[in-house]
């Protein structure tokens, strides 16, 4: 792993990933491009089943046995992840790239405590011989710096003994555990209430500058996002629609399905709801021709039901994929 | 700012005549109403001698996060519980009893949608015959034909087109589509009243606002009231016309929505506001700033005495610690349960 | 919407699902041969009489006269002490061993998924009086209840099946009771009973549907372990007596003349396994089909 692309920590080229159903190939991506820079911030969303999941287990190869990779290139420092072999991939999930779940009670083993599970961590991915007393220690300090009040009680309890949010912060001390580059978090608040998701957040995204590390974090909760990421990729069906820098996706989104997504959320200031987006998402296995978002697109043109739009690159570094803008 | 002892929502026995006044034109009045379980671990003291009304036609909000009580306060209702003491009326009636006591006629009259679509749809039968259901335990049609209208009918009322989604299984479905099933099986005997428990929880924004769409048209054309339970301050704020604030069993601020937004007093409803993920700079402007969330939620086996915020609350006091507080008024309609305003 | 449409729309939606569970099924290879087998198996016992070359050697019948004829073109399978063609009986013991596991679930599986279905769902005593009593059953040993009935009562094969009959029920009863008291809690169930279903509905039209599952898989494999301890009862001289050509008997009189003659036991214990083998791989696809 010495080859070393100066900025770009994680680049994702034209991914194709599909899986097998009893109705035949379910294309879900669509060519994905992402990119994350070292020490940035990004933030995937879309709605479920829009491939972001599918995206991030690409990323660690986890995908279940009936998904295929049909093109495509992941790169991790320089080496694409599709073609490494098991030592490479090994080293790559426990060194380089954390990951935090949505579930925190899923993502515990419920027969272990605590301390077995950050310690086991530690001493897999150092693979230092180190003492019983030193890596308590170490399972201490990193309970505190996910300010969880006390951590010698945590460190001996089993999960079902502790709250869904102090749940929530083990997870995240164990990604932590050992040095990452890249920290992935799938919806890591969703299930958490609002009072606690806000704490939550603020303690990743202070952990994660205290750190320098990269982050993507994925999630349907736009306001989630938009306190947490510099920059934005907006995902449907499979395809990036539009990347923006934060304040811009928010304050002037280009992409119809960005904006229908952006009024369709409930505003804190009232208002009234608004109508939706018409339609469902698309079927995987006979996607729509040309953009996968024309069927539900109310600013659609004919040009947008035989060719699929090309991702353009507009000025202040953002890019959308709609022949609105071309 | 005016101070009257009150128990929010409505006047007590003490000024007996606005009493008659106010229940005349509320379909559902829920008085000193306690539930406790027994587990294991202790009693949990789900809700505590909370009150309040709902207005015919309105749109009434319980907001809370988890564990503060609210879900079980819509099930009581319902009759999913028996109450541990306290009174339910509805339409006049006293329904403080289980649902399996109270008559046909009222359980035809209330029906709840659930928070989570999988599990409020059979997995083994077709949405037809799940929209069917109430309609063949309530005897409401004669015959096989009008059944099957009468489910046309429902499902077009929830834009369901019924030649799609009538002999389709659930797991076809989405999950807004199977919240609008649920939708369309809960107006199936006509009801005046529906409990809608965290209803959009489950669905992403886009769908989200298509069923409160639906649930907003529904209300004007069948005249409908509904408890819209929710922990999303943002939807709350679109559609409910008043809003009650609870926290582990007991309501501390009562408010038509407006004011509760604008000037919400509560230290907890600040809390709760100030951590709501916005979109937009407005929206931050309305957020109350200085006060940020900290703490967790208490056990509710164990809820601490006196005010039980206080744990949690930046501005506790000593008496806050040991003395419950009562109700005052504050504006108009607008009440709170905080020493910080006695 | 017009009657036709609709009937077309029913019909279209039910093809689909078949379709569906038909994928899920074939996607394990030993399924299809596990259902293969059980096809044949069940052909076989069906067509007996008429695919049997000698179906007279099923009865008190001797030919001394070509008594322990090893295999050969006209006794495939070879002939027994008696001088009958083991071909025609393992035929005819396929006949007396899937009728036996036909009966004995027949018996069972309903009565042990309604009171399942019924402990399940009304808790209390009536869900204790019906589990504790599904406890002490499983408690004792299968094969030692089913000897113990079977040594006092004449041993026939009607009592054979009454035997196991008996100690196989409680286990549909404790699964149908697992799968029920994990859905009585879904919403799904709160909204019937709000509704005002009976409990009949509750149990039997709410619940049972989603049973269809765990109930039908464990049937399937069933048929081949009612099969083994049939065989199992037979082969200690308690179940079908001679000269009934049931496979577990065959089996214990060829063991008489191991390994000079061995065909005479060889044979029916490879048909005992190809029917177990065959339901047992059958089973697995089936559960597949219910698995999402």
């Amino acid at each position: 792993m010495k080859l070393n692309l100066p900025k770009n920590l994680l680049k994702i080229n034209d991914l194709y990933v599909g899986y097998k159903t009893y109705r035949g190939l379910s294309k879900v991506l669509n060519g994905v491009h992402l990119s994350v820079n070292v020490g940035e911030r990004v933030g995937l969303i879309g709605e479920s089943g829009c491939g972001k999941t599918t995206t991030m287990k690409s990323i660690l190869r986890i995908l279940p046995s009936n998904a295929e990779i049909n093109k495509g290139e992941i790169y991790f420092r320089g080496k694409d992840v599709l073609k490494m072999d098991k030592k490479e991939l090994d080293e790559l999930r426990r060194k380089y790239i954390a990951m935090i779940f949505q579930d925190p009670t899923a993502a515990l083993n419920p027969v272990f405590k605590v301390e077995t599970q950050l310690a086991d961590l530690i001493k897999y991915s150092l693979g230092e011989a180190k003492t019983k007393e030193e890596i308590r220690e170490r399972c201490l300090k990193l309970l505190e710096e996910v300010a969880l009040p006390d951590p010698e009680r945590v460190l001996d309890s089993y999960p079902f003994q502790l709250s869904g949010g102090m749940r929530q912060r083990v997870c995240i001390a164990m990604a932590l555990a050992t040095p990452r580059q890249l920290l992935i978090a799938d919806e890591p608040t969703t299930n958490l209430d609002v009072t606690i998701q806000d704490q939550i957040l603020r303690l990743i995204k202070d952990v994660v500058i205290k750190r320098k590390l990269s982050v993507i974090f994925i999630s349907h909760a736009l306001g989630a996002v938009r306190e947490f990421v510099d920059r934005v990729y907006v995902m449907y069906a499979g395809d990036i629609v539009e990347v923006a820098q934060t304040e811009d996706i928010f304050s002037d989104p280009l992409h119809p399905y960005t904006r229908g997504l952006l009024e369709s959320t409930p505003k804190l200031t009232g208002g009234g709801i608004a109508t939706g987006i018409a339609g469902r998402i698309p079927d995987y296995v006979n996607p729509p021709p040309g953009c996968r978002f024309h069927t539900r697109c109310n600013q659609r043109l004919s040009k947008c039901k035989k060719e699929k739009p090309p991702f353009i690159k507009m000025n202040g570094n953002r890019g959308v994929a709609c022949w609105l803008y071309h | 700012m005016e101070i009257e002892v009150l128990h929010a929502g409505f006047i007590t026995r003490k000024v007996g005549k606005l009493k008659e006044k106010k229940q005349g034109d509320s379909i559902l009045v829920v008085e000193n109403l306690t539930k406790h379980f027994k587990t294991s671990y202790g009693t949990v003291h789900a809700v505590d001698n909370i009150g309040f009304d709902i207005k015919y036609g309105e749109t009434f909000g319980l907001v809370g996060e988890s564990g503060s009580g609210k879900t079980t306060t819509g099930y009581v209702i319902m009759g999913i519980y028996a109450p541990t003491s306290g009174k339910i009326t509805f339409k006049g009636q006293d329904i403080s009893v289980p649902a399996r006591k109270r008559p046909k006629s009222i359980k035809r009259d209330m029906s709840i949608v659930f928070q989570d679509p999988a599990s409020s749809l059979n997995p083994a039968k077709t949405i037809k015959d799940i929209v069917a259901l109430p309609l063949k335990i309530q005897g409401l049609v004669k015959d096989d034909a009008e059944l099957e209208r009468k489910v046309e009918e429902l499902l077009n009322a929830v834009e369901l087109p019924p030649e799609r989604f009538m002999y389709r299984l659930p797991r076809d479905l989405g999950g807004g589509e199977k919240q609008a099933v649920a939708i369309a099986r809960a107006i199936a005997t006509n009801p005046s009243f529906i409990v809608l428990d965290e209803p959009t929880s489950a669905l992403d924004v886009s769908v989200q606002a298509k069923i409160i769409n639906t649930l907003i048209k529904l209300q004007k054309d069948l005249n409908l009231s509904y408890l819209f339970i929710t922990h999303d301050l943002s939807l709350m704020r679109n559609v409910a016309s008043r809003v009650a604030i609870m926290y582990l069993g007991k309501i501390y601020e009562y408010a038509p929505t407006s004011m509760f937004f604008q000037n919400p007093l509560h230290p907890y409803t600040k809390m709760l506001l100030a951590s709501v993920p916005v979109l937009s700079r407005e929206e931050e402007k309305l957020k109350p700033q200085g006060i940020k969330s900290r703490g967790e939620i208490p056990s509710a086996v164990n809820p601490p005495p006196g005010c039980r915020f206080h744990t949690r609350c930046p501005f506790a006091k000593e008496i806050c610690k040991t003395k419950e507080p009562k109700f005052v008024m504050f504006e108009n309609e607008h009440y709170v349960a905080c020493h910080l305003y006695h | 919407m017009k009657p036709k449409i609709i009937s077309r729309i029913k019909q279209s939606r039910m093809f689909e699902s078949a379709k569906r569970k038909w994928f899920k099924f074939s996607r394990g290879k030993l399924s299809l041969v596990g259902l293969g087998m059980a096809v044949t198996s069940i052909l076989i016992a069906l067509l007996a009489p008429w695919i049997a070359p000698h179906p007279e050697d099923v009865t008190k019948i001797t030919h001394l006269e070509r008594v322990h004829l090893p295999p050969c073109f006209e006794y495939p399978f070879g002939t027994d002490y008696m001088g009958r063609d083991i071909l025609s009986r393992t035929i005819f013991g396929f006949r007396f061993s899937l009728m036996m596991a036909g009966v004995v679930l027949t018996l069972t599986a309903p009565v042990g998924v309604v009171l399942g279905l019924i402990a399940g769902a009304r808790k209390g005593i009536i869900e204790t009086i019906i589990m504790r009593t599904a406890d002490i059953f499983i408690a004792v040993p299968a094969l030692v209840l089913a000897l113990a009935i079977c040594s006092v009562l004449t041993p026939n094969i009607f009592n054979a099946m009454m035997a196991v009959s008996l100690m196989w029920w409680p286990w549909y009863t404790r699964l149908t009771y697992n799968v029920t008291s994990s859905l009585r809690n879904e919403y799904f169930v709160q909204a019937a009973e709000l509704m005002g279903a009976s409990t009949f509905h509750i149990i039997f039209r709410e619940i049972f549907p989603n049973c269809l599952g765990p109930i039908l898989t464990k049937i399937t494999l069933d048929v081949g372990w009612v099969i083994l301890i049939g065989s199992s009862l037979s082969f200690v001289g308690l179940g079908a007596q001679p000269p009934t050509p049931d496979l577990g008997t065959m089996v214990a009189q060829g063991g008489d003349f191991m390994p000079d003659f061995w065909w005479e036991s060889v044979f029916p214990a490879m048909a005992i396994a190809f029917i177990i083998m065959g339901f047992n791989l059958l089973g697995d696809g089936v559960k597949d089909m219910f698995t999402e």
